[in-house]
C-alpha cells in the first residue's frame, strides 16, 4: 500500500523499522521493503500475461472466446497427440487388421496388443450396456460366461459386433421372440403353464401348484421349433438355451411370463461402419478371451 | 535486521524522499578471503562433494549383458533406477519416500546438535557460491579491490576481468549441467555424443537449463537464495533450542566492545572491558553480509568463517581465541550471569527422538531392501462381473495376474491356486496349462500380464467369499511368492 507522503514515517522504537502507520490494539505492522528484483519479476509477469493473452486463447466472450494469434487450441493439441499415438501403433494396428482372428490369438505379441486395444475400445463403446468388465445386466448379455445366444466362437463374435442384432444392418442377426400373450396366441393360463415348465428346464424346482405337464405340451407345439425339443436353444436363430443357468432377463417365473406375453427384441448396434477393422478384431479377441469364448 | 539490510533500507528511505519505500535495492556483498580451521573444512568438503557430483556418473558397475553398467543411473526410458547393487522399479518408489524421510530427519538432527551444518557446509547453493567466489576473488582481487573497482569507472582492466570472470563462471555452470545429464544416460556414450554434437536435443536443453540456474544462483543470487527463496531458515528457527550448538558471538566475553587500546586501558583501570575490538572482520568475511554480533539470525548460514576471521584478530591482539565459536545459548547466558558453563548436552528429547526415527526408518528400509525378492506377483480380482455362473451351474472367478522377473535372465514360473479344493485353473494369453497349474515364461527384467480363470467344482457349497492363495514358484530355484485373494460366489 502506498503511504501518504504528507504523514511522516513512523519508526517502530524496538526494531528501528518504519511502520505502515497501522495500529491494531498496539500491534504495529512493520513496513519491510521488498527486494527490488522481486518487484521487477512481479511486474514482469504482468507484462508477460499481456503477451500471453494476445498469443493464446484467453478472454471469454458472449458465445465464444478470443482465439489468440498463435492459433493454439487444446482440441488441436489432443488431435496431434492422438495422431502421434496412431503413428506409433501403426505397424501393430496394420498387422492386426491383416491377421486372421485365430492367428491373432496364437501370436502372444498380437494377442497382448489386441487385448489391450480391445479393452480400451470396449470401455469406450460397449461398457455402457455390457458393463465395465462385460458383466452385463438385465437384457444385456454377460460376456464372461459360456452362454451365447448367437455363438461364442471367434467368427460368430466378430459377426455380431460388426453387424449387430436387429440393428437394421442387412447382414445383422435378426429374429424375434413372438409376443404370445399380446397377440392372442396363448391365454394367460396357458402362458403361466409354459412359464412353469420353462422354469424347471434350467434345473430349478417347480413352483407349488404348477402344471408342468400341460406346459410341456404347449412348449413342444409353440416353442420347440426355435428353442429345440429339450429347450437347448439354437444359435443359428438366436434362440437362447433355456436349460442354462442364468438367463438374459432373469429366471424367475414372473419374468418368463412377461417374456412370453410381450416377446423380446433387444438391439445390439452394428459397429462395422463406426469402428475400423483392427478395432473390430481387437474387440472380438478381447470379448473372446474374457473367459467364455468357444 | 542485518547491517546490510539496514543500509539498504536507509538508502531506499532516502531515495523515497523520507517516506516509507516499497522496495529496496540489493546491497552487493564483497566477502573477504579468510583462512583457518573452518575455511579448511569447507575447502575439503567442497572438493569432496564436487568430486562426487562430477565423477560419480563415470563409475562402472557390471550387472550383466542386458543391464546398463553405470553405477548410478536414472533410466527414464526403461523406468529403472540403478544405485550400485540396488535396482529400483517404478512400483518401488517407496524407497525414495524412505530416503526423503531419512534426509529430513538427518537435517533436523544436525540442527538439534550443531545448528545449520547443512547450510554452512553441505548445501549445493553454499558449495557452488563458494566456488564462484573463489573464481571472483582470483580474477578480480580481494574485498577491497573489488569494492574499489565497483565504485570506479569501467576501465579496460575492469572490463577484461569481468569478461574472464563471467566466462569462467559459465564454464563451471556448463560443466555442472553437463554432469547432471550424465546421471540419466550412459555417461561415456553421452560425453562422446556431446563432443561430436550428436547428443539428443533433450540433453542440450537440460544442460542449458542447469547452466543458467547454476550461473544465476551461484553467481548473481547468492545469499538471496538463502534469505528469500529457501524455506529451511524459517523452519530451522522454529526447530532450534537453547542447547543446540550454533555459531555465536560470546557477548559475555566480548562486551563492551571497543578499540584494543581503549579496552586495554579500561582493563588496567579495573573497569569492565570486552574482548571485541570492533574490527568488523567478522562482517567482512561473511558471505551473507550479516553481523554475527547481533545474535542468531535468519540470514546467517553458520558457515563458521567469522570464527576464523575473529580468531586471527584475537591472536594479533593477544586475547584468547574463539570469541566467536560454536556455543549454546544456555552457556552464554550462564557465563554472562557469572555462572560456570555446563558441558554441552547432546542427549536431549529431540536428539533422541530424531535419532530413533532415523534408526527406525533406516531399519525398515534396510529390511525391505535385503528381503526384496527377485520376482513379483500381483493379482487383481475382476470387478465386473464379480463372479460368473456357467451354463452347467459352476461358479467361476476371473483374475488379472501380473508377474515380474527382476533378474537378468528369462525365467519360468509355475502358478498355483490353493484354498479351493478341486478348483480348475485356466490361463488366457501367455500362460500354458500343465498338471492343473499354469506355466509362464517372463523375459529378463520384465513383467508379464495374463488373465487367470478359476472355476470351483460343481455341487460344492460355496460361501459368498472364500480366501484363496495364488502362489508363484520359480521352476529352477523354487523361490516362491504368495498372494492372498478371494473367491466370490452368489
Amino acid at each position: 500500500m502506498s503511504p501518504d507522503p504528507k504523514t511522516p514515517v513512523k519508526i517502530d522504537a524496538l526494531s528501528g523499522v518504519p511502520t505502515t502507520g497501522h495500529d491494531w490494539d498496539g500491534i504495529k505492522e512493520l513496513n519491510t521493503p521488498l527486494p527490488r528484483w522481486w518487484v521487477i519479476i512481479f511486474v514482469g509477469t504482468i507484462v508477460w500475461s499481456i503477451f500471453y493473452v494476445i498469443a493464446y486463447p484467453a478472454i471469454p466472450l458472449h458465445s465464444s472466446f478470443t482465439k489468440g494469434v498463435l492459433g493454439w487450441s487444446s482440441r488441436g493439441a489432443v488431435g496431434k497427440d492422438i495422431a502421434a499415438l496412431r503413428a506409433t501403433r501403426g505397424p501393430m494396428t496394420a498387422a492386426l487388421a491383416k491377421a486372421s482372428l485365430q492367428a491373432i490369438e496364437k501370436d502372444p505379441g498380437l494377442l497382448e496388443f489386441a487385448r489391450a486395444q480391445g479393452k480400451a475400445a470396449f470401455a469406450d463403446n460397449c461398457a455402457p450396456c455390457h458393463g465395465a468388465g462385460g458383466g452385463g445386466g438385465k437384457g444385456y448379455p454377460n460376456l464372461n460366461d459360456d452362454i451365447w445366444i448367437w455363438g461364442g466362437a471367434l467368427d460368430a463374435i466378430f459377426a455380431t459386433i460388426s453387424h449387430g442384432i436387429r440393428s437394421g444392418d442387412p447382414q445383422g442377426h435378426d429374429s424375434a421372440m413372438p409376443a404370445f400373450g399380446r397377440d392372442g396366441v396363448l391365454s394367460k393360463a396357458e402362458i403361466s403353464n409354459v412359464a412353469d415348465y420353462v422354469h424347471t428346464l434350467s434345473g430349478q424346482p417347480a413352483e407349488q401348484g404348477a402344471s408342468v405337464a400341460s406346459g410341456a405340451k404347449l412348449f413342444a407345439e409353440d416353442c420347440a421349433p426355435c428353442h429345440g425339443v429339450k429347450g437347448a436353444g439354437n444359435q443359428e436363430l438366436g434362440a437362447p438355451n433355456l436349460t442354462a443357468h442364468g438367463s438374459l432377463y432373469g429366471s424367475d417365473k414372473e419374468m418368463i411370463v412377461q417374456t412370453l406375453t410381450n416377446g423380446r427384441g433387444g438391439v445390439m448396434p452394428a459397429w462395422s461402419g463406426r469402428l475400423d477393422l483392427a478395432t473390430l478384431k481387437a474387440l472380438t479377441v478381447y470379448v473372446h478371451t474374457l473367459g467364455g469364448g468357444q | 535486521m542485518s547491517l546490510r539490510q539496514q543500509q539498504s533500507r536507509e538508502m531506499a528511505l532516502e531515495a523515497a524522499g523520507g517516506s516509507s519505500p516499497m522496495h529496496a535495492p540489493r546491497q552487493q556483498i564483497y566477502p573477504q578471503s579468510v583462512s583457518g580451521v573452518f575455511r579448511n573444512i569447507k575447502w575439503a568438503l567442497l572438493v569432496a562433494t564436487l568430486a562426487v557430483y562430477y565423477l560419480l556418473p563415470f563409475v562402472r558397475w557390471h550387472r550383466g549383458p542386458s543391464e546398463p553398467s553405470q553405477a548410478v543411473l536414472v533410466d527414464l526410458d526403461h523406468s529403472r533406477f540403478y544405485f550400485f547393487f540396488i535396482e529400483i522399479w517404478p512400483q518401488e518408489v517407496y524407497y525414495f519416500t524412505g530416503l526423503l524421510i531419512l534426509a529430513a530427519m538427518t537435517l533436523f538432527l544436525m540442527n538439534a546438535v550443531a545448528g545449520r551444518l547443512w547450510c554452512g557446509y553441505l548445501c549445493p547453493q553454499t558449495i557452488w557460491t563458494d566456488l564462484f567466489l573463489l573464481v571472483e576473488r582470483s580474477i578480480e582481487g580481494d574485498r577491497r579491490e573489488r569494492m574499489k573497482a565497483a565504485e570506479g569507472p569501467w576501465t579496460r582492466q575492469r572490463l577484461t576481468r569481468a569478461v574472464r570472470k563471467h566466462a569462467t563462471w559459465l564454464l563451471i555452470a556448463w560443466w555442472t549441467g553437463g554432469a547432471w545429464v550424465l546421471y540419466f544416460n550412459d555417461a561415456p556414450t553421452l560425453v562422446r555424443q556431446l563432443a561430436t554434437f550428436t547428443a539428443p536435443p533433450i540433453a542440450w536443453i537440460w544442460i542449458g537449463i542447469l547452466t543458467f540456474t547454476t550461473y544465476f544462483l551461484a553467481g548473481h543470487m547468492r545469499e538471496q537464495v538463502c534469505t528469500y527463496l529457501c524455506p529451511w531458515p524459517r523452519i530451522q528457527a522454529a526447530l532450534t533450542d537453547e542447547w543446540a550448538l550454533n555459531v555465536a558471538y560470546r557477548y559475555d566475553r566480548g562486551e563492551p566492545r571497543g578499540s584494543a587500546k581503549k579496552n586495554d586501558a579500561l582493563r588496567l583501570a579495573g573497569a569492565p572491558a570486552g574482548d571485541c575490538v570492533d574490527c568488523h572482520q567478522c562482517v567482512a568475511v561473511c558471505p551473507t553480509g550479516v553481523d554475527i554480533r547481533d545474535g542468531l539470525q535468519l540470514d546467517c548460514i553458520q558457515c563458521g568463517l567469522c570464527i576464523d576471521a575473529c580468531d586471527a584478530v584475537m591472536l594479533k591482539v593477544g586475547r584468547p581465541e574463539r570469541l566467536i565459536a560454536y556455543d549454546t545459548d544456555v552457556n552464554i547466558r550462564r557465563r554472562a550471569a557469572g555462572l560456570p558453563g555446563l558441558p554441552t548436552r547432546f542427549v536431549r528429547a529431540r536428539t533422541v527422538l530424531y535419532a530413533a526415527m532415523i534408526a527406525i526408518v533406516g531399519s525398515i528400509m534396510l529390511y525391505a531392501l535385503t528381503t526384496r525378492g527377485s520376482q513379483g506377483l500381483a493379482v487383481m480380482h475382476d470387478r465386473n462381473p464379480m463372479f460368473v455362473q456357467l451354463s452347467n451351474g459352476a461358479i467361476r472367478n476371473a483374475y488379472t495376474v501380473r508377474i515380474s522377473n527382476k533378474n537378468t535372465e528369462p525365467r519360468r514360473f509355475m502358478i498355483n491356486v490353493g484354498g479351493l479344493e478341486g478348483a480348475q485353473i485356466e490361463g488366457i494369453g501367455a500362460a500354458v496349462e500343465k498338471d492343473g497349474a499354469l506355466i509362464l515364461t517372463a523375459g529378463p527384467d520384465q513383467t508379464l500380464e495374463t488373465r487367470v480363470l478359476v472355476t470351483a467344482p460343481l455341487n460344492v457349497q460355496l460361501p459368498p467369499s472364500q480366501n484363496i492363495v495364488f502362489s508363484m514358484v520359480d521352476l529352477k530355484t523354487s523361490e516362491t511368492v504368495k498372494v492372498a485373494d478371494h473367491f466370490l460366489a452368489p
